[in-house]
């Protein structure tokens, strides 16, 4: 007779000291954990509860400046600095960690519309109103407490004056070129007080300047005549245009650059004019700024917006920037704030500890399997929404529900092909040219 | 959680496993996999087949990983009891088992003679640790099995017909002469539960919090301990039982009636799930595998029955007796008759189970449970005399898992793992059959009603095929052109007319007509029920 038992001696199974850790011991046998399907989906919709009760997404607003904020730049060498120009002329450098302006740059006569930094952090490029384009020395404010630093001002390094007034300003990744946008498009070099290139194509004003950051000499501008313009420095004259008739429908256009004649993705959720966006280090989510008072943000391919931010006393927001580590989201409003935000609403500020964060990778594994389930659906999709964007959106809704249907009547009573069928993404595009 | 939590390990553990070590473990790794993959050929967006198609390769990896790390993860090995030469299992005496076993383990079984406070029932925590005593007489005592402390004995001068644990050892529910009450490990009462009437027999769901009796009059009581809640007071309609028994797969609760009959019960269901004519004759013992495939029924007409209850299929019917039964965490199912133990195995797992062990008390011990202790290899007894316990090898599950059930649990554990499942609190519409169906989708229905279109195609073809009927040629002006017509005409709407007759029974089944209410006699109409 072969016999055993089990036996487990009470000293293998308990620690030995009190300062020791409690011994654990895992059996990953199915048959031990009964319904584990409602226990996980207990958790899923718990941990969906728990995030709607920690979103604050609110950190922080930053006031000093006297008239509204119209642009905003981050450092791409220092993670806690951001520049914002505003409507007076004003440029402020701030110390996102203390809340503080650590920096003034006085000098513009008019409004501020256009700050950029160079990719090495060492230059600011301002321009405005005024006809001038400025650049600065950022100021190394590392070792300067900030307490004494308040009033601290800076003096340009150099003053353009140019010809008409500037919009918008970027600056080249990785070189030493920087575009300015207005009744032209300007190609200018640091060291050289007069524009190096120029590219003009059509009348009307450019709005807004971007680099292309993985083609150091493309960008693309957007101009008040509805059209979008891609531009070669390598090249005389500008690449291709893009018109669309969707002057300000609050709706954010994704393109794939090689591809204009349809939008990749129409996102859509604001109620009014979307007045900046801003892609988060990772290209995977933007944020946008609109005129209705709220920041949202979007997934890259999400068609509605994933988060909504508002305070009562936000107005307009006129520029919104991603922090350089895709944590916090900075809007400038017309109310003369910067306000710093969470890009996660309910995500936990500071060190997390390992087994925190595994708990927290956990619980969102949970989500994402159950996402599909109503009530877990229902709770993750929710957003309180302010009373006058919550009826506009439904006036929108109504309104665009009444079109379609009147689309679909006039198809109905219409020879069969005659109305082929466009799909939003094409809808508001009027013309590619070369 | 378990299987995101083995992802995790995939990533560390993956390094050291070599390509020819990977098939070896198949067969243990399908135990994690808890069932196949899902058939994605069937799919058509390929973008949905390709993110299922990942989400079971990591599923694959983790059930692999789960395999490999039960060698570091799971110290002790299971108990076993092997013959050599001619000898066989069930001959084999306790006395000669205690000679051969280490001293922890001879500690464990024992006879705890109690002679006055009659026959008793026990029940232990769900990691086996404690063990509740009821005597028929009143007589209620709590015993720690590691320490064989006494921790309370108290007595509530009132029949005593069930005890049972609730979520852990601070508190218990004992079945008394008018109703259930909740007691504290102290002995203090903690609540009576007046709703439930007189119970028979009681029942805890540890992952819902619910409370379950049948009483007297065959009532079904669900009550959420941790709320307080009536969560369900069903009426059986089958009369009194005490054979109340819990699936520990899906904790659907199921009754044992005088009928023969086997009913399923969840607690937001009026009716039973299940009826099942199990027996001829009262059923006396039910039990369930932990596998929740598997159910053992005893019935008076000498039979035990095994069934499939995935299909509600006898498997096996065998002639013996048993007064009451239970699986144990391995699979052996142990049976009480009179005062002799029966243990019975699966030697190969195709559910023919035979004889393992065998044990009998003193005679005219009248055996009323047996009941396996959890992840330890005992069988605990209760008797007309007391309580026993003996060994039976390969009957637990030898590795516990701390974050299910921890024997050696501490106070703070205890604590937190309260806060937990009480957070992880199952509601009661999540007990159902296949408790695998949460999260998924409805298949859609087979049978699909034809639609008008269809149903006008086919009337078409059948006036079509009416009409293309040719007659015979007959003489005497039977076959004039316009005879001819007419027939065709009649075979014609003779075709609609039985097309009709038969798509009308289809589509409306015949709705129960109200029977107008037969005026009663005068003398018997105070007995009919009142309108409202």
């Amino acid at each position: 007779m072969k016999v055993k038992i089990i036996s487990r001696s009470t000293d293998d199974f308990t620690r030995e000291r009190s300062q020791d850790l409690q011994k654990v011991f895992r059996n990953y046998d199915p048959n031990l954990r009964s319904q584990e399907r409602g226990v996980e989906y207990t958790r899923a919709l718990n941990a969906a509860k728990l995030e709607k009760i920690f979103a604050r997404p609110f950190v922080g607003a930053m006031d000093g400046h006297i008239d509204a904020v119209s642009c905003m730049a981050k450092n791409p060498n220092h993670l806690k600095g951001i520049f914002s120009g505003s409507m007076d002329g004003d440029i402020r450098l701030w110390d996102l960690a203390n809340r503080r302006t650590v920096c003034q740059f006085p000098g513009h006569q008019g409004a501020v519309r256009g700050l950029t930094v160079s990719t090495d952090g060492q230059t600011l490029v301002s321009c405005g109103t005024d006809c001038t384009v400025r650049l600065w020395n950022v100021p190394d404010y590392r070792n300067k407490s900030s307490s004494d630093s308040a009033g601290n001002a800076a003096v340009p390094i150099a003053v353009y004056v140019w010809k008409h007034a500037f919009w918008g300003v970027d600056h080249q990744w990785g070189g030493n070129l920087f575009a300015t946008g207005g009744a032209q498009v300007d190609i200018w070099d640091h060291d050289r007080s007069e524009p190096v290139n120029t590219f003009k194509w059509g009348n009307d004003t450019v709005m807004a300047v971007r680099f292309n950051p993985g083609e150091p000499d493309l960008f693309a501008t957007s101009s008040s005549d509805r059209s979008i313009i891609l531009f070669d420095l390598r090249m005389s004259s500008p690449a291709r245009k893009l018109i669309m008739k969707a002057n300000e429908d609050t709706n954010c256009y994704s393109y794939d650059a090689r591809k204009l004649d349809e939008a990749k993705c129409v996102h859509s959720d604001h109620v009014s004019a979307v007045m900046d966006v801003d892609y988060s280090p990772t290209g995977r989510e933007f944020v946008t700024g609109s005129y209705d008072r709220t920041v949202r943000i979007f997934n890259y391919n999400g068609d509605h917006s994933k988060e909504i931010y508002h305070t009562k006393r936000m107005q307009r927001v006129f520029c919104v920037k991603y922090s350089c580590d895709g944590t916090y989201v900075i809007s400038g409003s017309d109310d003369t704030n910067l306000r710093l935000w969470k890009a996660k609403a309910s995500e936990q500020l500071g060190v997390l500890l390992p087994r925190e964060r595994r708990k927290q990778e956990y619980l969102d594994a949970v989500k994402d399997r159950y996402k599909h389930l109503p009530e877990v659906k229902r709770i993750v999709r929710h957003r309180h929404l302010p009373k006058p964007i919550y009826k506009a959106a439904t006036l929108r809704r109504t309104m665009i529900e009444a079109e379609r249907r009147k689309d679909q009547r006039r198809r109905a009573h219409s020879a069969p092909g005659s109305m082929p069928v466009k799909p939003f993404r094409k809808r508001r595009i009027i013309k590619e040219e070369e | 959680m378990v299987v995101r939590r083995e992802n995790m390990e995939t990533e560390n553990i993956n390094i050291g496993i070599k390509q020819e070590n990977l098939e070896e473990l198949d067969p243990k790794a399908k135990k994690y996999l808890r069932g196949d993959g899902a058939n994605l050929e069937v799919l058509r967006d390929k973008r949905l087949k390709g993110q299922l198609s990942v989400k079971e390769k990591l599923y694959g990896q983790s059930a692999k990983a789960a395999a490999m790390a039960e060698k570091w993860l799971l110290p002790t090995e299971h108990g076993y009891l092997e013959a050599e030469g001619l000898e066989k299992t069930w001959r084999i005496k306790q006395e000669t088992i205690l000679q051969e076993v280490d001293i922890i383990s001879s500690r464990k079984p024992f006879d705890m003679v109690l002679k006055d406070l009659g026959p008793y029932r026990f029940d232990y925590t769900l990691s086996g640790r404690y063990m509740l005593v009821g005597g028929r007489k009143g007589h209620l005592a709590m015993i720690d099995m590691i320490t064989m402390d006494l921790i309370k004995e108290f007595q509530v001068r009132e029949t005593v017909r069930d005890v049972v644990f609730l979520h852990n050892e601070q508190f218990f529910a004992v079945a008394q002469k008018r109703y259930p009450y909740i007691y504290n490990r102290h002995g203090t009462e903690i609540h009576c539960l007046k709703e439930h009437g007189a119970p028979l027999k009681l029942q805890f769901l540890d992952k819902q919090f619910l409370l379950v009796s049948i009483n007297k009059f065959g009532q079904l009581h669900y009550q959420d301990v941790s709320t307080g809640e009536i969560v369900g007071n069903y009426r059986t309609g089958l009369g009194r039982t005490d054979v109340m028994e819990t699936n520990p797969y899906n904790a659907i609760i199921s009754l044992g009636h005088a009928g023969g009959k086997v009913t399923m019960w969840k607690p937001t269901n009026p009716k039973p799930l299940v009826t099942m004519l199990c027996h001829h004759g009262p059923i006396t013992a039910l039990a369930f595998h932990y596998n929740g495939h598997l159910m053992a029924t005893a019935g008076i007409d000498r039979k035990i029955k095994l069934w499939d209850i995935r299909k509600f299929q006898v498997l096996r019917s065998y002639s013996s007796y048993a007064q009451s039964m239970d699986f144990s965490q391995k699979g052996l199912l142990a049976l009480s008759n009179g005062s002799q133990v029966q243990i019975w195995r699966d030697p190969v797992g195709s559910h023919d189970y035979g004889r393992y062990m065998n044990h009998s008390m003193v005679k005219g011990y009248q055996i009323g449970k047996v009941c396996f202790r959890p992840y330890e290899d005992v069988l605990g007894i209760g008797h007309s005399m007391g309580i026993s316990s003996i060994l039976v090898p390969g009957s637990g599950e030898p590795n516990f898992d701390s974050w299910v059930a921890n024997p050696y649990e501490t106070k703070k554990q205890r604590r937190e793992k309260e806060v937990h499942s009480l957070l992880d609190k199952l509601q009661p519409e999540t007990i159902m059959l296949d408790p695998s169906k949460i999260g998924t989708v409805r298949p859609p229905r087979k049978k699909v009603r034809p639609s008008k279109k269809e149903v006008e195609a086919e009337l078409d073809e059948t006036v079509q095929k009416a009409k293309s009927v040719t007659f015979k040629n007959k003489t005497k002006g039977r076959s004039k052109p316009s005879k001819k017509a007419k027939k065709k005409e009649e075979v014609v709407l003779n075709a609609k007319r039985s097309f009709r007759e038969l798509h009308q029974v289809e589509e409306r089944p015949l709705k129960k007509q109200k029977v107008d209410e037969v005026e009663l006699p005068k003398s018997l109409q105070r007995f009919a029920r009142k309108k409202l």
